[in-house]
């Protein structure tokens, strides 16, 4: 009974201590105070006589960056040899447009054949957008591309869970160039292997 | 209710400070503690005849003489009057125009005949006092004409950042000389691939780009992702405390919150689909999105913890970069289901139709202005590239903000309304800019690498 209380009391006296170092370690770290002064009566040169209390500090937060989250890589070496000399075509669309081209389906029957020939390989469907739309709505067109080449792919018979897809707009152009030979290159739908099981 | 981040946490460690008294030792008797007596506060605003106050800002006076506070006097005063400049409430007398009239010691000695025959109206003084690593700042404006102090305030802190203490004192003189919320204390975010680092598991040469956030004004730039992947359109939840972005650190684009005080990082999202564009609902409890989970760009909104994910839009066209109105019940975003990318509204809840708003050749990342104004920004296709535009909700009436200087994209508003963040290649690269609301006053924010897709902090 004794030894409950003391406890009782010990646990008590530990979360008042508790509560003190957290109360004043979030006190140090608080930022910017300002506190009002009223004018001074409209007098000249009136400033004199005003006591002082005692100011809070200023101060900003420090910002911290958030952990870094491991990459969800895929290990094998030979994946980027693959895809180094990538056997896959890429497809070409026209200006603000996600249809598939007959050019477009003619790369799109080669690359199903090659599918179906390495039946353990997953691809990644990238969708790319030239430079000349906006960042924001380029995002949602370049889905538009890698969804419809894969919808092709599927129709050709490949399973559609072998078919991954990612857009990134416009935010890696594979030519640099700001006129119709590089945009005509920065529109299209890219493979990568990502699994070889 | 979010600008005031700084103030909010001082009342809570003052708060708490006051429990942590009060178990430790009980009150000496049995009144309730009372709240220190503020004596009213006697407005007086500066005033010219017929025009807008001219004001001087000398440097602020030394009362310690190591070289940082020699320092500190100086930036003090050249960041107010570039905050008070910004706002342009004020004609900012230029500094060097004033370095003749002898310098003042204390308050009491300011030649006052002096600042009259520079046609000054008002005269921003300060001191400055460093007592180990603890900097007391005073500022006072002063009626010229009457030779008389109008505002005065103090401040103490370290002096680590001397520009917030200027910061600190703009907003509090626009606040009380014009009823005015100042923007000098409000900070930006966006994304850069200035670091140079390449995306890993990659064969194609590609630069990551990773969330940054800096001062209204440009200073003070950091770095808050370190995800070595492409980490885009960075938005601030109103409390300034939190950075929702679209991240492909798992190699599929999904929506990420970093909490930038505290280091740690949420997945709203879980994977689930792709999605892009988060942005805050004004309480700050919700996050809109577009997403393909159901398969095609749609418009969803989710809870700020990822649950409870409703879907605002039905169309098989894209539907994306939502942006919340400032009462939180109505939501503007991109469509292309016309054939064009336009600007469409539709209510928070999903319920009721979808109203189109553009015919625009091209309109896309509305950004809905903060109260007074009713208008949403946007970026417009006006020849090869876009510029800014506004378009009043009232009228319909569209403004143009910006006009063929390189491509203008990504607007985004000033918590008051007043001035516009957006991104723009009229100087090489893609760099940060900030312009007030009628177009003037573009003010570049970044210079290195490549900067795009600002938020403005609410």
């Amino acid at each position: 009974m004794h030894t409950r209380r003391r406890v009782a009391r010990s646990a008590a006296l530990t979360a008042v201590v508790l509560m003190m170092v957290v109360g004043l370690a979030c006190g140090r770290k608080k930022p910017p105070v300002e506190r009002p002064i009223p004018p001074p009566p409209p007098a000249p040169a009136a400033t004199a006589g005003r006591p002082p209390g005692p100011p809070e500090p200023v101060a900003e937060p420090t910002v911290v960056p958030p952990e870094p989250v491991k990459e969800e890589g895929i290990s094998a070496s030979n994946l980027d040899e693959l895809n180094k000399n990538s056997p896959f075509k890429a497809v070409f669309f026209e200006y603000d447009s996600a249809e598939i081209t007959t050019t477009g389906q003619a790369a799109l029957y080669e690359d199903a054949a090659i599918l179906k020939k390495n039946p353990k390989w997953n691809i990644t469907i990238e969708g790319h957008c030239d430079e000349r739309g906006t960042a924001e709505y380029n995002l949602a067109l370049g889905e538009r591309r890698a969804v419809a080449a894969r919808t092709y792919l599927v129709s050709l018979g490949i399973p559609a869970d072998r078919l991954r897809t990612v857009s990134y707009g416009k935010e890696f152009p594979f030519d640099p160039g700001h006129e119709e030979s590089a945009w005509a290159k920065n529109r299209r739908a890219h493979f990568v292997v990502t699994a070889m099981k | 209710m979010t600008r005031l981040l700084p103030i909010s946490g001082i009342v809570t460690a003052a708060l708490m400070l006051v429990t942590v008294g009060a178990e430790q030792q009980p009150p000496p008797t049995q009144q309730p503690p009372q709240p220190p007596q503020q004596p009213k506060e006697i407005v007086t605003t500066i005033t010219a005849e017929g025009g807008v106050p001219r004001i001087a800002i000398p440097d602020f006076i030394a009362l310690s003489t190591d070289a940082e506070t020699v320092s500190v006097v100086k930036t003090i005063a050249q960041v107010l009057w570039n905050d008070l400049d910004f706002e342009r409430e004020f004609a900012l007398i230029p500094r060097d125009t004033y370095s003749t009239i002898p310098a003042a010691t204390s308050f009491n000695e300011i030649p006052f005949d002096r600042w009259r025959e520079l046609n000054a109206d008002g005269l921003i003084i300060g001191t400055v006092q460093k007592t180990g690593n603890v900097v007391r700042v005073e500022a006072r404006l002063f009626d010229v004409k009457r030779a008389t102090s109008v505002f005065g305030r103090e401040y103490n802190g370290s002096a680590a950042n001397p520009r917030l203490y200027a910061h600190t004192i703009s907003d509090e003189l626009h606040q009380q000389q014009r009823g005015l919320r100042g923007v000098a204390r409000t900070k930006l975010t966006f994304d850069s691939d200035r670091d140079g680092d390449r995306v890993q598991g990659t064969v194609e040469n590609r630069g990551v780009k990773e969330i940054y956030i800096s001062d209204y004004d440009g200073e003070n730039q950091r770095r808050i992702t370190i995800s070595r992947s492409l980490n885009i359109t960075p938005t601030w939840s109103p409390d300034g405390r939190s950075i929702a972005y679209t991240s492909y650190r798992k190699g599929t684009p999904n929506i990420f919150i970093s909490n930038i005080f505290q280091g740690t990082l949420d997945d709203l999202t879980k994977s689930v689909g792709e999605d892009w564009l988060p942005t805050w609902s004004p309480d700050g409890t919700r996050v809109a999105f577009s997403s393909t989970r159901d398969g095609n760009p749609e418009i969803y909104v989710a809870n700020r913890d990822g649950s409870h994910v409703i879907r605002l839009t039905q169309h098989p066209g894209v539907d994306t970069t939502p942006t919340w109105s400032p009462s939180g019940t109505q939501i503007a975003f991109t469509s292309d289901r016309s054939g064009t990318p336009q600007i469409y509204v539709v209510s928070a809840d999903g319920l009721g139709g979808v109203r189109r708003i553009t015919s625009e050749s091209y309109a896309d990342r509305p950004t809905w202005s903060p109260l007074p104004y009713n208008e949403i920004a946007f970026a417009s296709r006006t020849g090869p590239g876009f510029d800014i535009k506004t378009i009043d909700l009232a009228s319909g009436q569209i403004r143009q903000l910006t006009f063929g200087e390189g491509t203008n994209e990504s607007p985004a508003y000033a918590p008051n309304g007043r001035h516009l963040v957006f991104s723009s290649t009229r100087s090489g690269k893609w760099q940060i800019f900030t312009l007030s609301r009628d177009g003037k006053n573009v003010r570049p924010v970044t210079k290195a690498g490549n900067n795009q897709q600002p938020d403005w902090s609410k």
